[in-house]
């Protein structure tokens, strides 16, 4: 399968997502420049975290008019598949591809910290490899992750199953000290209604090898390769399936600001 | 023509940063300061544009841009035509 990682100005989670599609996961991954017009043919996008236009004015909110977006735009209104990281996420949300606003954390901190993620729901693109109540430790970092919605857009994204997973404590407990950043519902994860495009806090590039201390956040990407193959019919799943550590030296970026 | 947009959080969402610039000004005996909401300030001036244009104009870049009308609302006044 064919990823694309998102570069806006600010993006810091690029390489390392990047990394993690081609080198741990084992798929043909590329770059797409935010000036693009032009999705080369990806299967899905990745939006990776960072600060796009240094989150300027809100986070996300300047990111949403890059020319790449409108493309992004087209291709979720046409069902591929999009995962938001972190900023992805807010980008996600400020675009207008999920529903809800985030605001600054209830403690007003930047948090960088392993937390631990329960699957709410892992019938989605995104948790099909994990099991329902599943708990996962992958690390945040983020000012800006207080998801959000008003009472009656929580009452339907509960209806349709939208939350896909929730910060908990390590025995997958809701609390409120567990839900670190304050966001209501304890929300760390939501899908659109369509269920293909999804935005997580969490990080879970950062959680992919056993030496960064988890390897859980290949749950994720492991869902997303499977549903692409299941999408695409494809004989040869043994074969992308391995995990294949080569060392690719990342390509350099083209671009002007 | 001069224009000042001011945005802030809706009533019904929780400020935790005004709630922290409250709680300095307690502390430092202000005890009448009952609430603080915290917004942004957006001095924008516009050229081509009589006041009947601007009024539309305003209202549609404060919606689209500088606010997120989820979690904010917004003012504005024309200070110099």
């Amino acid at each position: 399968m064919k990823f694309g990682v998102v570069v806006f100005p600010g993006s810091n989670c690029d390489y390392d997502t990047f990394h993690v599609l081609q080198n741990v996961m084992g798929q043909e991954t590329v770059f797409l420049w935010h000036k693009e017009h032009d999705l080369r043919g990806v299967d899905c996008v990745v939006l990776p975290g960072g600060f796009s236009y240094g989150d300027y004015l809100r986070s996300g909110a300047i990111a949403r008019f890059s020319p790449i977006m409108r493309e992004v735009k087209k291709f979720a209104g046409s069902g591929g598949l999009v995962l938001g990281i972190c900023n992805g996420f807010q980008i996600l949300l400020e675009a207008g591809l999920l529903p809800g606003a985030m605001l600054r954390n209830k403690n007003l901190k930047f948090l960088c910290q392993h937390v631990h993620i329960r699957i709410e729901n892992n019938r989605t693109a995104f948790s099909s490899a994990g099991h329902r109540g599943q708990v996962l430790r992958i690390p945040i970092a983020h000012f800006d992750g207080n998801y959000y919605a008003p009472p009656d857009l929580l009452s339907e994204l509960e209806k349709n199953k939208q939350v896909v997973f929730r910060y908990c404590d390590e025995n997958g407990k809701l609390s409120e000290e567990a839900n670190v950043n304050g966001s209501a519902h304890s929300i760390a994860g939501l899908i659109n209604h369509q269920g293909n495009v999804l935005g997580m806090m969490p990080h879970p590039e950062r959680a992919s090898e056993k030496i960064l201390g988890s390897e859980d956040g290949k749950i994720i990407f492991r869902s997303m390769i499977d549903y692409l193959e299941k999408k695409r019919g494809t004989g040869k799943k043994k074969a992308t399936r391995a995990f294949r550590p080569t060392v690719t030296p990342l390509p350099p970026l083209i671009g002007t600001f | 023509m001069k224009v000042r947009i001011l945005v802030s959080l809706k009533e019904s969402v929780l400020d935790p940063q005004g709630q922290t610039v409250r709680n300095a000004l307690h502390t430092l005996g202000y005890h009448q300061v009952k609430d603080v909401r915290q917004g942004k300030v957006f001095e924008i001036e516009l050229e081509g544009l009589d006041r009947a244009e601007a009024e539309k104009v305003i209202p549609e870049i404060a919606d689209r841009v500088l606010a997120n009308p989820i979690i904010e609302k917004f003012s504005w006044e024309i200070l110099e035509a």
